[in-house]
């Protein structure tokens, strides 16, 4: 390999961690083939990597909820092997991961109980990340994501780990809240403590991270320092070879389109969302910008049928419809991808039955399947999205992009006209998140419409024609992709007027 | 690698059957023989189609409580209607199956009842309405036609039941329909995931409907098999083989939790169920301890299985 550009020899003597040459594969899968890993004591280390690269497999044997089958883990010098997470934990490692863990039926109490975690401490966290006085009889179940997030991280921390573990936990997190857990990880480092922290979000392994170890195919493929412009050689570690590839297609915006309409949505009333009138346009990505919550999952619900409006119109191909079952939308040639891959795959089945499942999807193709013609089908599909993998294995033995690349392949393989897409890349690394944006922008060049819904605002100018923005259940601003920075989406998103816009109001007291 | 992991299962529970066959041979020399072989898949045709209906709920992540109770109605209806004529009697017990699987497919598909709680009750529903017919018509037990015993109990060149024509038919129907159908293809995409269905465009209920109508009726051929094999129709006929119906989908390698397995394993499992109760016959084991025995080894199969899988 490339020389590794690390200061070894100096890391040595003050590592906390150091896993070196570790060796693991599923069958003939291969997840890791020879990765290292050395954290010292104070630090910050970010784990980065595309989707399938190993990491959590990494995370895995780290905490023991795997063991590897070749390479070494010592942990303050001493060669030690896990062989269950609660020997990790006695050993103070411990691991929060993106989806929190609590009980939902168990009070937050009866659930801190299971896992002896004391509970003063644990009171003691919770203040610090900004939730003092919270009430330990509720039920995880009624509790927002976000805060479930932050009661897995106290849990945690609880215990007064060596190494914390944060696995994509700021994924699912408001800005707010990710800065609470920034200064949780930094106050740790400060005692001497440790924290190894994976996100998809450059931006913010440059703000937090000292140091990066990259992986790559399960292979250590560098340890790079994020903070000076390190982000790119981060970018390109990742990806490899094909890095300047794919950058360069990362376009500049496009312009409007003016193609017919595809589908006009006339004072559309649904729980949150609160009468939103637009029109998208054949041939355009229509982004929606929104902070979480203000009524766009509402609107995707509605438009693709999975809910009934209140009140409103949906005008497709120039009829008024009403959708009662996503059957109904689309059979009007409108399809939805979920931001959740899972709640649209089903995991057991291989990829080429999950590709083919809207082609059975009504009564009258009940009957044989024409085994030549679904191939072709599938296969074409595939080769489109270059989806990694044989068709024949398990949907979820793939990597998240992977499995985000087959709920698209199946609408591909089905036929449509309109795409919904809902947040279609949230968690997946970043080649495959330009990948997705690549084919949505030509999927819309060949004559599609593309709704376009992303929690990453940056991201909209990589795709989009035109935006809208929603903020409290309306739509309060509209602009073409070429001003819509992830500064005027902001101030959009959080209800602002726009910058020209401010400055010819007169300053109402605020 | 998965479609290799499923088929390895199938040899291992082939090899199985083998040795339990084996183990027959040691305790009594000579007894595994043509005759014998003739003698399990009589047997075994009954449970085995009993078994399919069941195996293709299973998929979708239901239950079928009712199959026993339906093959038994199914039989005895059958039986009692058939001195007006044999045709009528067979398409009186095809109805009953029809009828109470449409039932359970309204109950699970349209009202959302759990399907173990929806085909308990309607399994208790057939037993008390089949008491109450009979009590009505104030009959003997009915006798069997001949073409339904010669149906579950005759054989052709000696050897082959002719039960086993109908049960391999029913299986290729199956086996091929479940892989290369659209209907197939959404009971395994229903009980993966209901959601995911859903969202794909798929009208759940009117699977859900379809499925455990056929349920119903593959139960109500097995009780007519069933009744032609013992040459009797009375009113506990089938019961004793609720549990083995399942039984066989479990060893079989279908998922209790649906969305994965194949009728070809509950073939298997059937086979293994019956040979398990030829042996513990030759053993002349009490009744009692036969059953104990039965449930252990049920058991410890499906533990042995979700091991060597390593299923989750």
């Amino acid at each position: 390999m490339a020389a590794v550009p690390d200061d070894a020899s100096v890391a040595d003597s003050s590592a906390l961690l150091e896993a070196s040459g570790l060796i693991k594969s599923f069958g003939p899968v291969v997840a890791l083939r020879g990765a290292d890993l050395r954290v010292r004591g104070g630090e910050i280390h970010a784990l980065m990597g595309a989707n399938g690269a190993g990491k959590s497999t990494l995370v895995k044997i780290l905490t023991g909820a795997l063991t590897a089958d070749g390479g070494t883990i010592t942990l303050g010098g001493r060669p030690r092997t896990f062989h269950s997470t609660s020997e990790a934990r006695r050993a103070g490692l411990i691991c929060v991961y993106q989806d929190p863990s609590l009980l939902p039926d168990l009070t937050v109490l009866q659930n801190l109980k299971l896992t002896a975690t004391p509970i003063s401490l644990f009171r003691h966290y919770l203040a610090e990340l900004g939730l003092e006085g919270f009430d330990l009889q509720s039920l995880p179940r009624e509790l927002a994501r976000p805060t479930l997030s932050l009661l897995d991280l106290a849990r945690a921390l609880a215990i007064e780990p060596q190494l914390l573990l944060l696995d994509e936990i700021t994924a699912s997190l408001p800005a707010d809240l990710t800065v609470r857990v920034f200064n949780v990880a930094r106050q740790l480092r400060a005692e001497g403590r440790s924290v190894i922290f994976i996100s998809h979000r450059l931006a913010e392994v440059g703000a937090l991270c000292d140091r990066a170890t990259v992986l790559r195919d399960g292979k250590t493929v560098g340890v790079v320092e994020p903070a000076q412009g390190g982000e790119e050689r981060i970018v390109k570690l990742m990806l490899g070879p094909v890095a300047e590839e794919v950058a360069a297609e990362a376009a500049s915006p496009s312009a409007p389109a003016t193609g017919a309409v595809s589908m006009e949505v006339r004072d559309l009333k649904a729980g949150m969302l609160s009468g939103v009138s637009f029109m998208l346009r054949f041939g355009e990505v229509l982004g929606v910008a929104a902070l979480e919550g203000q009524g766009q999952q509402e609107l995707f619900d509605c438009l693709a049928g999975v809910r009934r409006p209140e009140s409103g119109q949906i005008v497709v191909g120039g009829k008024a419809r009403v959708f009662r079952h996503p059957a109904d939308a689309i059979r009007a040639g409108v399809v939805l991808i979920p931001a959740d891959r899972l709640q649209a795959l089903l995991r057991q089945r291989s990829v080429r039955e999950n590709i083919a499942l809207p082609l059975v999807n009504r009564f009258s193709r009940w009957g044989p399947i024409n085994p030549r013609r679904e191939k072709r089908r599938v296969e074409s599909a595939v080769k489109r999205l270059q989806i990694d993998t044989r068709v024949q294995s398990e949907v979820r033995r793939l990597s998240g992009g992977n499995q985000q690349k087959v709920g698209i392949a199946r609408w591909l393989a089905s036929g449509f006209n309109t795409l919904l897409c809902f947040d279609p890349t949230r968690g997946i690394d970043i080649g495959t998140k330009r990948q997705i944006y690549g084919l949505v922008k030509e999927l819309a060049a060949n004559g599609s419409a593309v709704l376009l819904f992303t929690s990453e605002l940056p991201e909209i100018q990589l795709a989009c024609n035109r935006v809208i923005v929603l903020f409290g259940g309306e739509l309060v601003d509209e602009m073409p992709a070429s001003e819509a920075d992830e500064q005027a989406l902001l101030r959009a998103a959080h209800g602002l007027p726009s910058e020209a816009d401010a400055e010819q109001q007169a300053p109402e007291g605020a | 690698m998965v479609r290799l992991v499923q088929q390895r299962s199938i040899v291992v529970l082939i090899a199985l059957l083998v040795a339990l066959a084996g183990l027959i041979e040691v305790i009594r020399p000579g007894a595994v023989n043509a005759n014998w072989v003739s003698n399990i898949l009589e047997f075994a045709a009954p449970l085995g189609i009993l078994a399919a209906g069941q195996t293709l709920v299973v998929i979708t992540s239901g239950i079928d409580l009712s199959v026993a109770n339906v093959a038994t109605a199914s039989a005895y209806i059958m039986a009692s209607q058939a001195p007006f004529g044999v045709t009528r009697g067979i398409i009186a017990g095809l109805l009953v199956g029809i009828v109470v699987g449409l039932v359970n497919g309204v109950g699970v598909a349209v009202f959302r009842v759990q399907p173990l709680i929806m085909t308990l009750a309607m399994g208790l529903v057939v037993t008390g309405t089949l008491n109450v017919y009979s009590q009505a018509s104030v009959r003997s037990v009915p006798g069997v036609p001949d073409v339904i015993h010669t149906l579950g109990s005759g054989t052709v060149l000696g050897y082959v039941p002719v039960s086993l024509f109908l049960w391999a038919l029913l299986a290729a129907v199956l086996i091929v329909g479940l892989r290369g159908t659209g209907f197939g293809r959404l009971l395994y995409a229903l009980g993966d995931n209901p959601e995911a269905t859903r969202l794909a465009g798929v009208r759940g209920w009117q699977v859900l409907l379809a499925n455990y109508t056929a349920c119903g009726l593959l139960s109500a051929v097995a009780g007519i098999v069933l009744a032609g094999t013992v040459n009797a129709a009375d009113l506990s006929l089938a019961n004793v083989l609720l549990l083995p119906s399942v039984a066989a989908v479990v060893i079989g390698g279908t998922s209790i939790f649906g969305g994965s397995g194949s009728y070809a394993g509950t073939i298997v499992g059937a086979l293994i169920l019956t040979v398990l109760n030829s042996v513990l016959t030759l053993l002349d084991v009490a009744d009692a301890v036969k059953q104990v025995l039965y449930g252990a080894i049920i058991v410890l199969l499906a533990a042995a299985y979700t091991r060597v899988l390593g299923r989750e």
